[in-house]
């Protein structure tokens, strides 16, 4: 993390706060925690706070702030002190169905990295996986802290259609597709759960700071559980700890 | 409920707005209008809210048949409009009633046209917007491009505008060629110095035909980083300027994701979008670049400009000259010409008193 904030010009409506130079804990959990302070705040002028990896790009009316003013605001609320021991983690849980057609590619994750496939399921929900940020398409989240042992290379060539809720492998990363689209990623199983649900508000299950703990379920209980989710009787899984219940 | 049938839908006819604001940090895509100056104009024409949704038709324009009153304007790129076969006016608001078919063709300048109708077009609202983003096929009218024999729904508006024009010298030129305005940021130390000088060469780079919505992938000299032209994923923007390894720019448009890998150099201030929006391929730019203290101050005076439309359209009134049929009467007094105000649009005509 970098001792000064680092606040980099985008165009004439937005600003970057760049903390660091790295994928790390602490840095994400510092810009949760300016997010936080500046969504409290309700600052007039400040449009859209988008957090990301390492830096939290803010969208403003420079009709209504000044930039200087805009600056100075961030920078007081950067600097408040946050207390951590206060802040509380919740981990979601996802049901997903491994291996099969569900996840077609699992045999080669395993083979790639020299293990059976049941090691391969142990390894993959025996993590909890921190959200640093959402992107890429709505839902989708980027991960962190999977094993390396069950790193994989992406596929040579990527498949036109996934289906939403297919739970993959790419290079040390994994992740979810939230919804239907093209990708390379290794297919290790699927979740019933939806990731993205714009009738809901918000329209995303998780946020940046949460942590994803897949759980394995048989076919059986896969296709109840998406049952209930499009009938909206499903209750998800979650936990609110102070870390103690963390899988790291 | 009133309804637009959809003849022909044209090259690209979608729904947008102003996109949707506040959804980033959950991974959806602003999406919206490309062109906000010729959106903000049509909605300015039809006496809608500015940011009520419209039609935005690329490069052929579709051909629309309305099913009952109502009113809508066209702007942006000249379309050559017709109305039932008659050309009509860019940039001016029109009364149509059951049956009428309005037609656009192919740009003559530009790329983009709006269609604003008097009323809001009744599509659902996803996330605050009514903005189509067509990679995910989401919002809009059914996530999709307008295709023929598509209905649109409109909730017509109760007061009727009509017969407002914009003044000339705010209708806007379309080039193929012009300056566009930058912010450095926020990746320019990734760049060497020669890098830099090299965006902003007189020389210029040419928009390739992979432009679209999402971005605008340009030609010209390569542009050296330091070292890297990958970055851990920062937020992207309209008018993002990336700069990938091969050293060609990309500038990021409407469509974009909300997070990118590559560098990025430099910023299109807002104020040139427009412009920027309504040039496609093969168009040439010149990247120039200015301060943040300008650009603010371009941004301040194009707002000052809008409010000015606004007014100046609220103040106009076409004036309609109706072809003069004269009646055949015996004992007829003098003609006297007058005024007549009917759903506030001004009609000439002659009147003559039979005896």
């Amino acid at each position: 993390m970098y001792d000064k904030i680092k606040y980099l010009s985008a165009g004439d409506k937005a600003v970057v706060m760049e903390f660091g130079n790295e994928i790390s804990k602490d840095i994400n959990a510092k810009i949760r925690n300016v997010v936080k302070s500046v969504e409290e705040a309700k600052v007039d002028g400040i449009v859209e706070l988008l957090p990301t990896y390492r830096s939290l790009m803010i969208m403003y009316d420079p009709l209504k702030i000044e930039y200087s003013e805009l600056i100075s605001t961030l920078d007081f609320m950067s600097s408040k002190q946050v207390d951590n021991e206060e802040e509380k983690i919740k981990i979601v849980e996802f049901p997903t169905v491994y291996g099969g057609e569900y996840g077609p590619d699992i045999n080669f994750v395993a083979e790639h990295n020299n293990i059976t496939v049941d090691e391969v399921i142990k390894i993959h929900t025996g993590t909890d996986y921190l959200v640093y940020m959402m992107g890429f398409t709505p839902g989708f989240t980027y991960l962190g802290g999977m094993s390396d042992k069950i790193v994989t290379p992406r596929l040579a060539s990527p498949r036109t259609k996934i289906p939403a809720g297919s739970v993959g492998i790419a290079g040390a990363q994994t992740g979810m597709y939230p919804s239907e689209t093209p990708g390379g990623w290794q297919l290790i199983g699927r979740t019933p759960l939806k990731l993205y649900d714009s009738d809901k508000e918000p329209p995303v299950m998780l946020s940046a700071g949460d942590y994803v703990r897949y759980v394995s379920v048989s076919e059986e209980e896969y296709l109840e559980i998406k049952k209930q989710v499009e009938e909206g009787t499903y209750v998800v899984k979650e936990i609110i700890s102070e870390g103690g219940d963390l899988r790291e | 409920m009133s309804s637009i049938k959809v003849k022909k839908g044209g090259f690209l006819t979608t729904v947008q707005d102003l996109g949707r604001i506040g959804y980033q940090k959950f991974g959806m895509p602003v999406a919206g209008v490309m062109d906000n100056f010729s959106y903000r104009v049509a909605n300015f024409l039809v006496g809608n809210d500015e940011g009520e949704a419209v039609l935005e038709a690329t490069l052929l324009g579709p051909e629309l048949e309305f099913d009952c009153n109502m009113t809508f304007a066209v702007t942006g790129a000249n379309m050559k409009p017709t109305l039932n076969g008659k050309e009509i006016s860019m940039w001016e608001s029109y009364k149509v009633t059951k049956g009428d078919i309005l037609s656009l063709g192919v740009i003559t300048s530009g790329l983009r046209a709006y269609i604003a109708f008097g009323g809001s077009i009744e599509v659902p609202l996803l996330n605050n917007s009514k903005s189509t983003y067509l990679k995910t096929g989401i919002g809009g009218f059914k996530g999709r491009k307008l295709m023929n024999d598509d209905e649109l729904e409109i909730k017509v508006s109760d007061k009727t505008v009509s017969g407002k024009y914009l003044d000339s010298k705010y209708i806007p030129e379309f080039k193929r060629k012009g300056n566009v305005r930058v912010v450095l940021g926020p990746q320019d130390d990734y760049f060497t110095e020669e890098g830099i000088n090299t965006l902003f060469s007189t020389e210029g780079y040419k928009i390739t035909k992979e432009a679209d919505r999402m971005g605008y992938r340009l030609d010209g000299k390569t542009i050296k980083h330091i070292e890297k032209a990958d970055i851990i994923s920062d937020g992207a923007l309209f008018g993002s300027v990336q700069v990938p390894a091969n050293g060609l720019p990309i500038i990021l448009m409407a469509d974009r994701q909300t997070a990118g890998g590559y560098t990025k150099i430099a910023t299109v201030i807002s104020t040139d979008l427009p412009m920027l929006a309504q040039m496609g391929e093969g168009c040439e730019l010149v990247f120039e670049k200015v301060t943040l203290e300008e650009a603010h101050k371009l941004y301040s005076e194009y707002e000052q400009k809008l409010s000015e439309i606004n007014e100046q359209i609220a103040n106009s009134q076409r004036v309609i000259e109706a072809p003069v049929e004269k009646a055949e009467f015996v004992n007829i007094g003098p003609v006297r010409k007058m005024n007549i105000v009917i759903n506030g649009v001004n009609y000439v005509v002659d009147v003559q008193e039979v005896q």
